[in-house]
């Protein structure tokens, strides 16, 4: 059986699996709302753990907390499970699908046959929708990609049964009962509240607004600290992490900047739509330090493109983030 | 970011069009295809160069006969000893016990066969250095 499911393709996969699942059952919320509201904006530099060697430095809140947080503030009843057996696992599947209702599951990106071989990571925390079950092969709407897409069985069960850090464990979801009416102007004001909240009163001072600041400090001594080489992988790793598949560019704050612009409608507040175009032009400096970044790790680095000058660039973006995130504090 | 500043720069994502989020002329956020930004691009062509190297030193030492073919197999699937143990659900030291040849030689064939079974292999492409021999440049 198919599911008249509207597949709309989206920046993250998080919020576009959202999104599109609240779209299906009649609540229009765009894919920038739910970031908004999931409070999905953060920062962090954590040297101590680390992804293929490198440390991780991270542009939204931890998976799972959005779509969590997104679900609550809207008062939707979620139905999760989790699975030890694999073959259970597909078979509450298939019996979900052929009650009609789309199913959320959360896969190893590396298992799945259809992502394009560069984007195929040990990441296990990729979220997509399964619409129809077609013979041996499953229909995905996966918000990644333009539309949806097949996947063998044999594939979605490995996939779905990845092992490693935050292991899915067969993890689907499905919606039990969604509200007739949404209004999303408290959940609007409670998701800038945890995300002001959590980059400028983080007590970590690798987290938030001063893991910026760390970062940059940091970064001005790789060269010296650990040698050329290696300082462009730890470099190549920042720019990777701000413009992986899936952050709307600018390490997400594009796809936040989206969301001030549609909260300023939603809340008549023009301040918003000024906040809006602050964050865009804070993206657009994200941006202007992943272009130096990637012209030092070509080995194409000019004068003015020195690890001081990527430095400066961040405590710029810092500083431009702090005033940002206060004043949507004081207007909330 | 603009409408017409979204990057077209084709690169690892081989065709696949993601979206980004940029502002139209009339000041309002759209969601404008993208297929792929050069900065982008260099940085992941790093960490895959990066993984290369790592696999084609990983090959080296399996055909000079310092490491277990499992050994290469597990760094092209982008293992490492913890992740495989999980696959093949071992402990650590075991997995590292099958990467030494000495221990490789002697493995039941129901060992071999969990670890085919995850690398998506047969136990025959497993055991079979040549394999190797035709992935080293």
């Amino acid at each position: 059986m198919e599911i008249p499911f509207t597949h709309r393709q989206s920046a993250h996969c998080e919020t576009g699996t959202t999104s599109n699942l609240l779209n299906h059952y009649g609540v229009p919320v765009s894919e920038a709302m739910v970031f908004g509201i999931g409070a999905g904006l953060f920062f962090g530099y954590l040297p101590f753990i680390k992804l293929n060697n490198l440390p991780l430095t991270t542009f939204r809140s931890a998976t799972g907390a959005i779509f969590k947080r997104t679900t609550r503030e809207l008062a939707i009843k979620v139905e999760t499970q989790r699975f030890r057996d694999p073959e259970k696992a597909m078979v509450a599947l298939d019996s979900k699908l052929d009650q009609g209702i789309p199913v959320g599951i959360q896969t190893g990106a590396y298992w799945l046959p259809y992502f394009p071989p560069a984007f195929r990571f040990h990441f296990n925390m990729h979220n997509s929708i399964v619409i129809a079950k077609r013979d041996d092969e499953y229909l995905i709407s996966d918000p990644v990609f333009p539309e949806p897409v097949l996947c063998s069985a044999h594939h979605l069960k490995l996939a779905r049964f990845a092992k490693g850090t935050l292991a899915p464990k067969g993890k689907m979801y499905v919606f039990r009962e969604v509200p007739q009416h949404v209004d999303l102007m408290q959940p609007i004001k409670k998701g800038i509240k945890v995300l002001t909240n959590a980059m400028l009163k983080n007590p970590v001072p690798l987290l938030g607004v001063r893991g910026i600041r760390y970062l940059a400090g940091q970064l001005e001594k790789w060269p010296r600290k650990f040698g050329k080489d290696q300082a462009l992988l730890y470099l190549g790793q920042v720019v990777r992490m701000q413009e992986e598949i899936g952050t709307g560019g600018a390490g997400f704050r594009f796809i936040f900047a989206a969301f001030l612009q549609e909260a300023a409608s939603t809340l008549e507040d023009n301040r918003f739509q000024a906040y809006s175009e602050r964050m865009t032009q804070i993206g657009d400096h994200w941006r202007e330090f992943a272009v130096v970044a990637a012209r030092n790790c070509k080995g194409r680095a000019g004068e003015n493109d020195s690890y001081a000058v990527m430095a400066r660039i961040l405590i710029e973006c810092a500083d431009q983030e702090e005033l940002l995130y206060q004043d949507l504090a004081n207007s909330i | 970011m603009r409408k017409q500043d979204v990057p077209q720069d084709i690169g690892i994502a081989e065709g696949l069009k993601e979206v980004c989020y940029a502002v139209d002329d009339t000041g309002r956020y759209v969601l404008v295809p993208s297929a792929g930004w050069e900065p982008k691009n260099v940085t992941n062509h790093q960490a895959w160069q990066l993984i290369e190297e790592q696999q084609r030193d990983v090959a080296t030492q399996v055909l000079e006969g310092r490491q277990s073919p499992i050994a290469y197999y597990m760094t092209k699937n982008l293992m490492d000893v913890g992740l495989l143990a999980q696959y093949v659900g071992f402990f650590r030291w075991r997995v590292r016990r099958h990467l030494k040849p000495r221990v490789f030689r002697k493995l039941a064939p129901a060992v071999l066969e969990k670890y085919a079974k995850v690398f998506g292999i047969t136990v025959e492409q497993l055991t079979d250095q040549r394999q190797i021999g035709n992935n080293v440049p």
